[in-house]
């Protein structure tokens, strides 16, 4: 890591400790806890759309199985907590994987319709065989580790923002190693890549496989903090929203996707007044950013500092 | 021979672009692949790099048939290339982009560049090395932490040899390096090319048009007219050979 990278990570540590010092509004420090949440998706997002090129629009449909998966191990069957999540993070993967194989070879438009495509399928799924079928299940065990269960706010608070860290730390390591190299190139050459030896396919597949693990990761999270489960959380409203947190953060920022994350979490919440016409802010916020902000904010304020220094 | 083709025919929709073209490189040759415009070079240059498949016929490389090999086995078999198009890696630093060319001899696993594994770092730390002698050796290590997209053509085209050199290749496929190059980076580039040959052992197969450079560095000529080998030899054969002769400048009346 560079760094800037350790001083960020210092920093965003810091804000995350004293932050529930400061804020007790229990509605703030939830909607706070579904930031990091939607952090973790946008962040695999990112690595698969800002360093590998490869645009998904079925994030929902891994942050849905991590969910589902989870609850379900735990709920019906009875395994900790901590191992329904691990499960069912592998499990993800392994379903990523196959979709990865053929969705792969496709790019651009195709793979973004491929990719949307999944996503659908899950929701459908989900909404026919999922436990409660529309309208869900609850009672999902709460988050527990070595016998302890978390139950109040601030822990949550805690638990989601340290897996946000945790990803984040990874992902900096990877983007910073020479895989992020390869990645880099892919994404300016695919041609020139292949003819200095980098398996573009295979490093497609293994980034994809990530970005599946941070949102299964996340739907578990979600899972266990939230206890209810419906399919409606897991539609392709969901992907979509992911992608604008990526882009609005800035794709090829890291900190992109919590900034993002953050922004997109907390409109509705500010958009209250506006009732179902969020939708058109939602709209006008993202043509803006892609009209006026084509790097993202992150960039942008980077290149301000710069300025100054 | 360190690359053979054997009777590569291959059209597009149709159109013959290559037909019967059998071509031995021996090792440790400059040999290079003249023609016309649409003589079909490029379209035999990328069928030797995999991106591109022949219709018919077989490439050997060091006596092994690799017509079924994925292109990036080829390059890691020691087989690199440049473009006629330019094709650096071009938001990346002029380093990055020699780097990057190590990754796949060296690949880790992802789970250890996840972590940042003392074995990642202690790698990453000697491609580092190895890519600033490879600035070094090219003459472009004062321009390292440029973005590539930045450098002037001439440059550009350097830095993909750069690139290509980082693949530690035994076989170099050069598609036009001097295309846009003036006359003093041309000489320049003369220069380069029969180094990597006489210092580093690499056979160079090229594609060039600019016969002053040609006549000067090659030990061996190919003319390829209409997808066909018309005529083969040095230097000195190929410039009286009546048939290249009637393709370069047409026949007399």
């Amino acid at each position: 890591m560079a760094k800037r990278d350790y001083i960020s990570l210092l920093i965003f540590a810091l804000l995350i400790l004293c932050f529930p010092v400061f804020v007790q509004d229990n509605y703030i420090l939830t909607v706070t806890i579904f930031a990091a949440i939607n952090s973790l998706v946008a962040l695999g997002l990112t690595i698969l759309m800002g360093y590998a090129g490869q645009i998904s629009l079925g994030q929902a449909g891994f942050y849905g199985i991590g969910a589902y998966i989870s609850a379900i191990l735990s709920l019906n069957f009875g395994l900790p907590v901590v191992f329904s999540m691990f499960l069912s993070v592998i499990v993800s993967a392994l379903i990523s994987i196959l979709l990865a194989i053929p969705a792969l070879r496709l790019k651009g438009h195709y793979l973004a319709v491929a990719t949307l495509g999944f996503g659908e399928i899950i929701y459908v799924i989900l909404n026919e065989w999922g436990p409660g079928g529309p309208s869900g299940f609850g009672d999902i065990p709460q988050f527990s580790f070595l016998g302890y269960t978390m139950s109040t706010l601030t822990e949550y608070f805690y638990l989601s923002w340290f897996f946000v860290g945790l990803c984040m730390i990874f992902s900096m390591n990877l983007i910073n190693s020479m895989a992020g190299k390869a990645l880099k190139s892919i994404h300016d050459s695919e041609t020139a890549s292949v003819c200095i030896g980098i398996n573009v396919s295979k490093l497609k597949i293994k980034v994809f496989v990530l970005s599946a693990i941070f949102a299964s990761l996340a739907g578990c999270i979600y899972a266990h903090f939230v206890t209810f489960l419906s399919p409606s959380t897991f539609s392709l409203h969901y992907s979509i929203l992911v992608l604008m947190m990526v882009i609005i953060g800035g794709m090829r920022s890291l900190w992109g996707a919590v900034v993002g994350a953050l922004i997109i979490t907390f409109l509705p919440e500010a958009l209250r007044g506006f009732k179902e016409y969020d939708i058109l802010v939602y709209g006008i916020v993202l043509t803006l950013s892609l009209l006026f902000l084509r790097n993202g904010i992150v960039p942008l304020i980077e290149d301000l500092f710069r300025k100054k220094a | 021979m360190i690359l053979q083709m054997k009777n590569i025919h291959k059209s597009f929709g149709g159109i013959k672009s290559l037909s019967e073209v059998t071509i031995n490189v021996a090792e440790g040759n400059i040999h290079s692949l003249i023609g016309p415009n649409g003589a079909g070079k490029t379209t035999l240059i990328n069928i030797i790099s995999g991106i591109e498949t022949a219709d018919e016929g077989e490439i050997y490389f060091k006596s092994v048939l690799i017509n079924k090999k994925p292109p990036h086995e080829r390059a890691k078999k020691g087989i690199g290339r440049t473009f006629q198009h330019i094709d650096v890696f071009g938001e990346m630093s002029v380093l990055e982009n020699i780097m990057v060319g190590f990754y796949p001899k060296k690949e880790k696993s992802f789970i250890k560049y996840a972590l940042n594994l003392p074995d990642v770092r202690k790698n990453k730390k000697e491609i580092l090395e190895k890519s600033k002698e490879i600035l070094n050796y090219i003459n472009l290590y004062e321009r390292r932490d440029i973005l590539a997209k930045n450098l002037p053509v001439g440059e550009q085209r350097i830095l993909e040899i750069g690139r290509a050199l980082a693949i530690e290749p035994s076989l170099l496929l050069l598609d036009e390096p001097a295309a846009g190059l003036n006359m003093r980076e041309t000489r320049e580039l003369g220069k380069l090319i029969t180094k990597l040959r006489d210092e580093r052992g690499i056979t160079i197969f090229l594609i060039e048009h600019d016969m002053d450079l040609i006549m000067k560095i090659s030990d061996k000529i190919t003319v390829l007219n209409f997808g066909r080998v018309i005529a083969e030899g040095n230097p000195l054969e190929i410039q009286k050979n009546d048939e290249v002769i009637k393709a370069y400048i047409g026949e007399e009346e």
